[in-house]
C-alpha cells in the first residue's frame, strides 16, 4: 500500500543536509514552537506552559525529522503513530500539528475556548493528526502498546512513538504496560519520558520519588537511554539507537527542564499551568530570544 | 447471523455457558482473522482461553493487569483489529472503569469486553468478587453499549452480534452456570431489542441475565393461578428498548424489574427513567440487590436472599397485583 508521502521532511530533503544544518533547522523550528506556545497561551487565557516547553525539542525532532505523517491525509494508514500520554502537553502538540498544516494554524488562537476544536487535552475526533485522546495520565502508554502490537499482528511497518511524563510514571498502570511490552518484545515502539523532575505539586523526588528511574525500566526488561532532552544530537542518537533495537523495547529518558526556553519559568512548579498577560508574554518572548542567543 | 454451530439444550447440559461462549468466539475467529483475544490471567475461568488453542498468535494473556489490558485493546483496534477482552466483571467494570471510559469509549474504539462472574454468580467468593455495580458504571459512559444475555445461547448470539457491531461494547455474563432459557440457537436476537418470552396482560416482568430464567419460572407458576404475566428478556441495558417498556406500561400498568445488580443505577433504574418521563402512572417494583453487599454463599441461595429468584419474583407480583387501578383508559387524571 505504498502511498505518496507529503511529509514535512520531504520538503527539506533536497540532498542530505549536514547534521549541523539539520540541527540549525530544528532549533529554529523549536524556537518558533516555543514562541507560539507563549502567544497561544496569551490569547487563550491559560495553558500548560511548563510541560509544553519541556517536551518541545523531543517533539520537534519526531515531527520534523523522523515521523512519517501526512498533514493532508491525517488518517493515512501507513503513518507513524504518536501518542502524547502526558496529554496536558496538548498545547505544544496542537501547535506543532497546526504548523505542519493538519488544520488552519490560526485556529490555535481559540485554544481551549468554547466552540473551538481544542481542549487543553487534545481529542482525536476533533484535532486531525491526533491518534489517541489522552489527558488522564498513564492511559496513553497502554494504548501505544496496543498500536505497536496491532501493527505487528497486521504486518504494518509503522512505528509508534509515545511520550510519557515523569510524574505519570508514579502510576501503577505505567509499570503494567512496561512489564507487558518487554514480555511481548514490542520493539516497534519507542517511549520517551519527558523527565523534567517536576509535577504540579513540586519536584517528583519530593512528592513521590521515582529514582533510580533508568534502573527501574531496565529491571522491567527495557533498554533505557538517558539523554539531555534539549540536545538534538543526543535526541537523534537515542532515536536511531532505539529504532535499531530488535530485542527489547526502548525508553529514552529525556532529562529536560520544565518551562525550558523561558528562564524565569524553568523548574518552577507553578508554571505547570498558567496564564500570561501581555506584559508577561513580552517578557517570555524576550526570555526565549535570550535562550536561543546563548 | 450465522454462527455456524448447532448446539441444543442437550449440549447446554454438558457445556457451561462460558464454554459455549469460548467456542463461539473461537469459531468466529476462524471466519474473521481480525479478532484478537485478551485476558488478564483468567483464560480458563472466563473460557476465552478456548480461543488460544486455535489461534495462539492472536491470543494475549497479559497477566494480572486489567488497566493496561484495556489500553492495549484500545490501541490494537487502531490497527483494524477487533479485540475481545475477558476478565471478571468486578475487574473489567470497576477496577478498569476509567480506562474503559477514556481508552475505549472516549476514543471510540472497536473493542468488546465480555465480562464474566458478574452479579452474585461467583457467590462463594464473596463481595470482592461479586459485581453488582457494572450496569450503573457502564450505562453512565457515553457511547457504551451494555448487554446482559440470559443464557448460553444468548451469549453465543450476543458474541456474534457485538463482533459485527462497530463500537465499544460491554457484555456481562455470569459465572457460566446460568440455567438455559433457550433450547437451541434458533431464535432472533438483536442488540437493543427486548424479547417477549411470555405474553401477558396483568403484569410485566422485565428481567436480564440469569434472572430471566427465574422470571419465566415465576410466570409459569402464576399462570396456573390464572394470572397473565408478561416476561421481557431485556438483554440490552443500553440502548434500552424503550418501546417495549412503554408497551408494557400501557398494556399492564404493573412492572417488575429483576436483575442481579444493585437496584440503584441498573436495569430497574433504566426502566424507571422511561416510565418517569412518560408522564403515565404505573406501579414499578425494582428487584435486585437492595444497595447492600451480598454475603458469600451459594449463588442460588444468594438469589433467594436478594429475592431475585422465582420465589422472590412471585412474591413481588403478588404485591403489585394488590394495587388497584381505575378501570378507565384516561391516563390524564392520574398525572
Amino acid at each position: 500500500m505504498a502511498q505518496e508521502l507529503a511529509t514535512p521532511q520531504v520538503e527539506h530533503a533536497e540532498g542530505a543536509p549536514s547534521r549541523a544544518d539539520e540541527i540549525a533547522r530544528l532549533k529554529s523550528k523549536a524556537r518558533q514552537i516555543r514562541e507560539r506556545i507563549v502567544t497561544v497561551t496569551e490569547k487563550s487565557g491559560g495553558g500548560h506552559l511548563g510541560g509544553s516547553l519541556s517536551q518541545t525539542d523531543i517533539m520537534v525532532a519526531l515531527y520534523y525529522k523522523y515521523m512519517k505523517v501526512d498533514p493532508k491525509n491525517p488518517k493515512w494508514e501507513g503513518r507513524d503513530r504518536f501518542i502524547l500520554s502526558k496529554g496536558h502537553g496538548g498545547l505544544g502538540h496542537g501547535i506543532i500539528l497546526g504548523d505542519l498544516g493538519f488544520f488552519p494554524e490560526e485556529e490555535l488562537d481559540k485554544f481551549g475556548k468554547t466552540g473551538s476544536r481544542f481542549g487543553m487535552h487534545l481529542d482525536r475526533h476533533k484535532v486531525p493528526g491526533v491518534d489517541a485522546s489522552t489527558g488522564s495520565l498513564a492511559h496513553g502508554f497502554g494504548i501505544s502498546l496496543g498500536f505497536a502490537l496491532g501493527a505487528r499482528l497486521r504486518g504494518f511497518d509503522w512505528h509508534t512513538y509515545v511520550i510519557l511524563s515523569d510524574g505519570e510514571c508514579q502510576e501503577g498502570t505505567i509499570w503494567e504496560a512496561a512489564m507487558c511490552a518487554a514480555h511481548f518484545k514490542i520493539t516497534n515502539l519507542t517511549a520517551f519520558v519527558d523527565r523534567n523532575f517536576m509535577s504540579i505539586d513540586g519536584p517528583t523526588e519530593e512528592i513521590m520519588a521515582i529514582e533510580p528511574f533508568a534502573k527501574k525500566w531496565e529491571a522491567f526488561g527495557w533498554r533505557a537511554i538517558t539523554i539531555d532532552g534539549h540536545d538534538f544530537v543526543q535526541i537523534f542518537d537515542a532515536i536511531e539507537t532505539a529504532r535499531a533495537e530488535t530485542e527489547k523495547p526502548t525508553v529514552i529518558i529525556a532529562e529536560t527542564k520544565k518551562g525550558a526556553g523561558v528562564g524565569w519559568m524553568e523548574q518552577i512548579p507553578k508554571w505547570h499551568y498558567g496564564g500570561l498577560d501581555n506584559e508577561m508574554a513580552i517578557r517570555a518572548m524576550e526570555a526565549i530570544r535570550k535562550y536561543y542567543e546563548k | 447471523m450465522a454462527i455456524g454451530l448447532t448446539w441444543t439444550i442437550d449440549d447446554a447440559d454438558t457445556m457451561t455457558q462460558g464454554e459455549i461462549y469460548g467456542q463461539v468466539l473461537t469459531r468466529l475467529g476462524e471466519e474473521n482473522p481480525l479478532i484478537v483475544a485478551l485476558t488478564a490471567d483468567l483464560a480458563g475461568s472466563t473460557k476465552i482461553g478456548a480461543f488460544q488453542k486455535k489461534h495462539p498468535e492472536r491470543f494475549f494473556n497479559v497477566g494480572i493487569q486489567e488497566n493496561n489490558m484495556i489500553g492495549m485493546a484500545s490501541g490494537m483496534a487502531e490497527a483494524g483489529l477487533i479485540p475481545v477482552v475477558s476478565t471478571f466483571a468486578a475487574f473489567a467494570a470497576l477496577r478498569s472503569a476509567e480506562h474503559v471510559r477514556t481508552d475505549l469509549a472516549y476514543n471510540r474504539r472497536n473493542v468488546k469486553i465480555i465480562a464474566t462472574h458478574s452479579g452474585t454468580s461467583f457467590g462463594q467468593a464473596g463481595p470482592t468478587h461479586h459485581c453488582t455495580e457494572d450496569f450503573a458504571v457502564m450505562r453512565a459512559i457515553a457511547g457504551m453499549t451494555v448487554i446482559a444475555p440470559a443464557d448460553a445461547f444468548e451469549t453465543a448470539k450476543a458474541t456474534a452480534a457485538v463482533i459485527a457491531y462497530d463500537g465499544p461494547v460491554y457484555v456481562r455474563i455470569g459465572r457460566s452456570f446460568e440455567p438455559p432459557v433457550w433450547k437451541n440457537l434458533d431464535f432472533d436476537w438483536e442488540i437493543g431489542k427486548a424479547i417477549e418470552l411470555r405474553e401477558g396482560a396483568d403484569v410485566t416482568v422485565i428481567a436480564c441475565g440469569w434472572c430471566v430464567y427465574h422470571a419465566l419460572d415465576a410466570a409459569d407458576r402464576l399462570k396456573q393461578q390464572g394470572l397473565s404475566v408478561r416476561v421481557l428478556d431485556m438483554h440490552t441495558i443500553k440502548p434500552l428498548d424503550e418501546e417495549a417498556v412503554m408497551r408494557a406500561l400501557v398494556d399492564t400498568r404493573r412492572i417488575i424489574t429483576v436483575e442481579d445488580h444493585n437496584v440503584l443505577g441498573g436495569l430497574g433504574s433504566a426502566v424507571a427513567d422511561v416510565i418517569a418521563q412518560s408522564g403515565k402512572g404505573c406501579v414499578l417494583k425494582k428487584l435486585g440487590v437492595q444497595d447492600s453487599f451480598t454475603p458469600a454463599g451459594y449463588p442460588e441461595d444468594l438469589m433467594h436472599i436478594n429475592k431475585i429468584d422465582a420465589d422472590g419474583i412471585e412474591e413481588a407480583i403478588g404485591e403489585v397485583m394488590k394495587r388497584d387501578f381505575e378501570q378507565d383508559e384516561d391516563w390524564e387524571d392520574e398525572i
